[in-house]
């Protein structure tokens, strides 16, 4: 138990001297500022131009719904691609991975530690984002206005399912070599297409709008935006979906990919020391 | 008398890879062809075969990080298949030749992320990476980034973090490739010393170096092809030749070397070329001295002159090519 919570400490530390510690802290601390809003204005941008051709009638509640859905994506693209690219980086670029490997501390744990670190600098880059929002876009959060009641377990429960994909990434991440980024790509893709991040689901097709029903992501973004009183009012297809039904199944969801997600890991894990894959290098 | 538990045991251990040798087609090759080994505890082993004779596949199964196709390992009683955690409680592991580490950390600070992996008490820690510092001479670098460190540096490191665990085994994996003469002496010299220091634990080291194993082990075992060849004392082991005699000859401007081959009474021969020096080095394991006139006789004749003559001890080199048929570095 004391080395998996020092493992859990010492690995988020880790993690958070390898996203800051690469520059001097006054360099850190103004690309951790302008980066997340750099990123959010290309959107912004986009969105701009599409509605000067478009209805400007819905255009403050397309742009909210955006928004908030631009920034809170930031957490699925930065775990999805620090989880998978840990494994990779200790593997093939530090050379380190199989000696936390062959320690006792528990390299579930490692990973968690290190998912921990991204998972903060994220969310400065989100407050960041917001606060540019509100200042700067007009963006309506205000805090005196934010249900924290729903916000609070809804944030957690939906960061869990995002780490529990992380996880099973990991796992797969094992097996593979620098392929991994593309097949990260390919899935933070899909989130951004099926959750709701910068359209309502109502713009998909049937078959779209069901397979985005089943992804715990989808109810996240949404009871994100409902508790936090933006971007939800237009029509995102589980908008008719009362917050307690969404609650629950967010729950259930969360709880079935954070299963499947154990078992890739294991699986990932046990299939990578078969085939000797612990301590490869492709030099890719 | 008693005895002695075993720290390592392996029987009949096999280990095949699937490779891609040739485009979609692929091959099996393998990498430990029944292997068995018994290391006692508080023995310096040393596995010594050339690049691709088992060695870091024997380390990497006993290690936990990789499966057996078949066969058994057991490291300290447990079983690597199915008893990893409780190994590697016990284990630590150093590979030579590498370059690991994170860059963005201090020494201190790297050595203190691993100590506390292992549940390392904060004191202890802390007292035991200052003391491994000042004995592998790395004190004043404490505070620099790692990947401010030359090589040996990096090595010395290394070796810090592997040690400072205090296990029960630790695996040495060509700890000394790569590294200039002091930085080699200094840890094989800090091997010595933490044997003699510490009863009861066990160092499994392989090595290409004859010397080293000569110098360090207490008993060696000879691998080639995924088989263990010999596995005695250096001494014991080159017994298995001493009946024999060894010639080594350096010759300069050599045309033809095939001559040496097929003299009559030439037991084994390897061969040597400096190109840079424009020397080869000949080594003869004779049937009988008689011959050695033979041999210096054929110099002249291959279009050579002789730059130094040495009638030697057998040393483990010779061990090897009695064992194996060729030298250590041919393939």
């Amino acid at each position: 138990m004391k080395i998996n919570r020092n493992t859990f400490k010492w690995s988020a530390w880790l993690g958070w001297q390898m996203e800051s510690n690469w520059t001097r802290p006054f360099i850190f601390a103004i690309y951790a500022i302008v980066r997340p809003i750099a990123a959010s204005l290309i959107l912004v941008v986009m969105f701009y131009v599409i509605t000067y051709l478009g209805d400007p009638s819905t255009a403050r509640a397309n742009f909210d719904f955006l928004f908030i859905g631009n920034a809170f994506f930031m957490y699925i693209a930065q775990v999805l691609f620090g989880v998978t690219w840990i494994i990779h980086d200790d593997r093939e670029h530090y050379r380190t991975l199989k000696y936390i490997y062959i320690s006792p501390a528990n390299y579930f744990v490692y990973i968690l530690g290190r998912t921990l670190s991204k998972i903060l600098i994220t969310t400065f880059a989100v407050i960041i984002t917001l606060a540019f929002g509100v200042i700067f876009l007009e963006v309506p959060l205000n805090p005196l206005g934010v249900d924290w009641l729903l916000f609070i377990p809804v944030f957690i429960i939906g960061l869990l399912s995002i780490i529990a994909f992380g996880l099973a990434l990991a796992g797969i991440s094992f097996l593979t070599a620098k392929h991994t980024m593309g097949m990260n790509e390919g899935i933070a893709g899909v989130f951004y297409l099926f959750c709701g991040v910068i359209f309502p689901l109502s713009v998909l097709p049937d078959w779209g709008i069901s397979f985005a029903k089943i992804l715990p992501v989808t109810y996240w973004l949404d009871l994100i935006r409902t508790s936090l009183g933006a971007g939800a009012g237009i029509d995102t297809a589980v908008a008719g979906t009362s917050v307690e039904v969404s609650l629950v199944v967010l729950i259930i969801s969360t709880i079935g990919f954070a299963l499947f997600s154990i078992g890739t890991f294991k699986l990932g894990d046990n299939l990578a020391r078969r085939k000797g894959y612990l301590d490869m290098t492709t030099a890719y | 008398m008693t005895m002695i538990p075993n720290a390592v045991e392996i029987k009949d251990l096999r280990r095949t890879f699937k490779t891609k040798a040739v485009k979609s087609k692929k091959e099996l090759v393998t990498a430990l062809d029944g292997a068995d080994l018994e290391i006692k505890e508080g023995e310096l082993f040393g596995l010594l075969g050339p690049n691709g004779a088992g060695k870091t596949t024997i380390i990497k199964i006993l290690a936990t990080l990789l499966f057996p196709t078949s066969g058994k390992a057991e490291v300290l009683g447990y079983d690597v298949m199915k008893d990893a955690y409780q190994i590697r409680k016990n284990i630590n592991m150093v590979s030579g030749g590498e370059t690991s580490g994170y860059g963005i950390l201090t020494v201190n600070e790297n050595l203190w992320m691993f100590s506390q992996f292992y549940g390392i008490p904060g004191k202890i820690a802390k007292k035991r990476i200052k003391r491994l510092l000042r004995v592998m001479d790395l004190e004043k670098k404490a505070d620099a980034k790692v990947r401010t460190l030359s090589t040996g540096e990096r090595q010395k490191a290394n070796m810090i973090r592997g040690f400072m665990t205090d296990p029960k085994l630790i695996f040495l994996d060509e700890p000394t490739l790569g590294l200039d003469v002091n930085a080699s002496r200094l840890i094989r010299d800090f091997i010595k010393d933490w044997m003699r220091s510490k009863t009861g634990r066990t160092v499994l080291l392989t090595t290409h170096y004859m010397m080293e194993a000569d110098e360090l082990c207490d008993r060696v075992a000879i691998i080639d092809q995924g088989k263990i060849l010999a596995c005695d004392t250096p001494a014991n082991l080159k017994r298995l030749v001493t009946k024999e005699s060894t010639l080594k000859l350096e010759i300069r401007k050599v045309q033809d070397i095939s001559a040496f081959q097929n003299i009559k009474g030439v037991k084994r021969f390897t061969y040597d070329h400096n190109i840079t020096a424009g020397i080869t080095k000949l080594n003869f394991i004779l049937d009988d001295e008689a011959i050695v006139a033979d041999i210096v006789a054929e110099v002249p004749k291959s279009g050579s002159k002789i730059v130094s003559v040495e009638k030697s001890e057998p040393t483990l080199e010779d061990v090897f090519v009695t064992l194996v048929g060729r030298g250590l570095h041919e393939n």
